[in-house]
């Protein structure tokens, strides 16, 4: 990214009051606050029921100050399609429609409407932020928790598949923009929204985002516990334009240079207290083979 | 005996009765408030040697107990209401098809996301008629702990007897209130099992025939016999048709098996009827409140009884009419705009005697609304 904001020249406009209903440590929080910086006054949110739902709270403590269409769980992407005809018929396209949906609304039961408005290549922003579970209703399995991690719907053996890639699933889309980032980086969060919101058609980001009480840390190691998946490579923070993938940020120092072990990363949190050193081993090879194939692509 | 004694959730008592009647997979998708029964299923299912898988939202869900019915498993699914809405086309299918199943909706407020942890009993209509076309199904509902582990039974009996989905219909304040629960040992309730098909591999077997009793017998799909299962109207072998006759022929068969069947089908706890002059009518949670009512004006004397409705489709329309004869007043206690009540005008003569005690705010209904309503029936302000 060419001109990286920092803490200096960040914008103070604020578009979520202080005080809001999410857990201590929520690493949406810190998601929410930096993307509506990024994205301005001039936009229209689209949610579903999710933890950001609850974020947003009940009047009279309602966290947002920008419109929100609140809709269906399995609508989010054609309800802002709707959003975006309207605002065009209307003459009003420098107005931001942005879907803010968690990884239940966006890759399970919402991937069909998010599929439809990339396809039809609707004019919109779709921010996922994957908590990697159902938090909302109590920490339950969803397509992007990661292989071995314990829910209560997946309490014996953890869950048996591994993580559901939906930022490839989007890009298999062509979409002009798409982006991963991580609530323990939000500068480079705040810069890939800036940047999705300059571009047309359908944009996606797919944000990391840590849960204390979900993912079983102490809130305060929210930022430490993201920092974690990036600094392992677990989880790598890249933009693909005209899907050409480039890493970017921390990812990218780390191309060729030694990772530190996913160990570090399953220690961290106690959802992966039933992970054996055999899906270690597993998980550890397939790290490495993402990062091998990074190498060659850059 | 004192090893039965449980203190649970309704939802937990729902699961534990699943378990008793046979279940054998569960596909779910979680939501408030019904979310405990995946969750507690997703822990004893595996470990009775059952399936619990879930799913990625509720309509697959629901098409995935259909697929594990036909096979020849005992098969249920829990939601409530944005999720019970999305199972509605297949609710239909299997309505069509003629596949047990049931489906636990654990209403909260609605319409839409509504509230996800208040009480409500808005669904008794789109439980009826929520899926399109003629149609007929079974609704069973429950006030207590006891009575919904014996419901639960009873909704994989009706199931199983019928070849329907059977809808489950508890509320929020049922499914997430603890209270003591008595687990009934082994065969103290009855379990049907599937009725399966006495034709041999090889021979002709006729998957839509009716015996004369109307029972159809299954056989377990990708087993002994290939048949085709379609939601079109389709003949005795399930193949697709558009024959007038046959069409007819089908949907008043899959009208008729419920419609004809209603006092096998019906379930309803009475109390005081016999001599009350006002008969409340209720069910679900708001029984509960109605009972309390019930027995603190009997200790002062008043004549008022309490009929407890546990099947809400198909709705007991002569039953209700011949309790109620003799009532001067009939009062329907329920957490909706009057979705039962309409059902007991219908059935009862003189209806002006009816009238409607309701709470909709997403607040339980107390004993004390009910008699706060009832002084303003009988004349007396409150």
């Amino acid at each position: 990214m060419e001109n990286k904001t920092s803490i200096l020249n960040l914008t103070e406009d604020e578009f979520v009051h202080p005080g809001n209903r999410a857990c201590a440590g929520c690493g949406l929080g810190i998601v929410y606050r930096t993307a509506l910086k990024a994205l301005g006054k001039n936009t229209i949110l689209v949610v579903p029921p999710s933890c950001l739902t609850v974020l947003q709270g009940l009047y009279p403590i309602a966290a947002a100050k920008l419109p929100c269409l609140n809709v269906t769980f399995a609508s989010t992407g054609a309800a802002a399609t709707g959003v975006r005809a309207a605002m065009r018929s209307l003459k009003k396209n420098d107005v931001n429609v942005v879907a803010f949906a968690g990884d239940g609304g966006t890759g399970d039961i919402g991937i069909q409407a998010l599929s439809g408005a990339c396809e039809r290549g609707d004019d919109i922003l779709y921010i996922c932020y994957d908590n990697e579970a159902y938090m909302n209703t109590g920490v339950q399995r969803s397509g992007t928790t990661p292989q071995g991690v314990v829910t209560t719907t997946t309490p014996i053996t953890g869950k048996l598949q591994s993580k559901k890639d939906v930022p490839s699933i989007v890009a298999a889309h062509k979409i002009p923009y798409l982006a991963t980032a991580s609530a323990a980086y939000p500068l480079d969060l705040y810069d890939k929204v800036k940047k999705a919101a300059s571009i047309k058609g359908p944009r996606y980001i797919h944000v990391h985002t840590p849960c204390p009480p979900g993912w079983g840390f102490e809130p305060r190691y929210t930022i430490k516990v993201g920092k974690l998946a990036v600094e392992t490579g677990l989880f790598a923070l890249y933009e693909m334009e005209n899907s050409q993938l480039r890493l970017t940020g921390p990812s990218k120092k780390m191309l060729g240079k030694p990772r530190l072990p996913v160990t570090d990363y399953f220690k961290s949190q106690h959802r992966f207290y039933s992970l054996g050193n055999d899906l270690i081993n597993d998980l550890q090879a397939q790290v490495d083979h993402a990062w091998d194939a990074y190498v060659i692509h850059q | 005996m004192d090893d039965n004694v449980r203190f649970l959730q309704g939802n937990d008592v729902c699961v534990q009765a699943a378990l008793y009647a046979g279940l054998e997979f569960f596909a779910g998708y979680p939501i408030t408030p019904s979310t405990e029964i995946a969750e507690n299923l997703a822990y004893h299912l595996p470990r009775q040697g059952g399936k619990f898988i879930q799913m990625e939202d509720e309509i697959a869900s629901m098409c995935a107990i259909i697929g594990a019915s036909l096979t020849g498993r005992k098969v249920m699914t829990a939601t409530s209401g944005p999720g019970f809405s999305l199972m509605q086309e297949s609710l239909g299918f299997a309505i069509m098809a003629e596949i047990p199943c049931v489906i636990v909706n654990v209403q909260r407020g609605g319409p839409s996301t509504g509230l996800p942890t208040g009480p409500s009993q808005g669904d008794v209509l789109q439980a009826r008629w929520g899926t399109h076309g003629d149609h007929a199904i079974i609704v069973l509902t429950a006030s207590n702990h006891q009575d919904v582990f014996r419901m639960t039974v009873d909704a994989f009996n009706l199931a199983e007897t019928y070849r329907t989905p059977v809808i489950l219909l508890l509320d929020e304040v049922i499914g997430h209130m603890r209270e003591k629960v008595i687990l009934p040992e082994k065969g103290a309730i009855p379990v049907v099992d599937r009725l399966r098909t006495s034709v041999k591999a090889g021979i002709d077997y006729h998957p839509y025939l009716p015996r004369e009793d109307g029972r159809l017998p299954m056989s377990d799909f990708g087993g002994e016999h290939r048949y085709h299962v379609t939601g079109l109207f389709h003949d005795m072998w399930g193949f697709p048709t558009t024959n007038p006759k046959i069409v007819h022929g089908l949907l008043r068969h899959l009208n008729d098996k419920i419609k004809n069947n209603i006092s096998d089908i019906n379930r309803m706890k009475e109390y005081f009827i016999d001599d009350a002059r006002t008969i409340l009518i209720s069910y679900g949670s708001s029984a509960r409140s109605a009972l309390h009512v019930v027995h603190n004006r009997r200790a002062r004397g008043e004549r008022i009884g309490l009929l407890e409705l546990q099947t809400l489709w198909p709705f007991p329309y002569t039953q209700v009419a011949e309790k109620c004869e003799k009532a001067r007043q009939i009062v329907v206690v329920e957490m909706n705009m009057g979705q039962v009540l309409l059902q007991v005008k219908r059935a009862v003569s003189r209806p002006e005697r009816v009238m409607l005690a309701n709470r909709i705010d997403g607040v339980f209904i107390t004993p004390t609304d009910i008699r706060n309503i009832l002084r303003l029936i009988h004349g007396k302000g409150v």
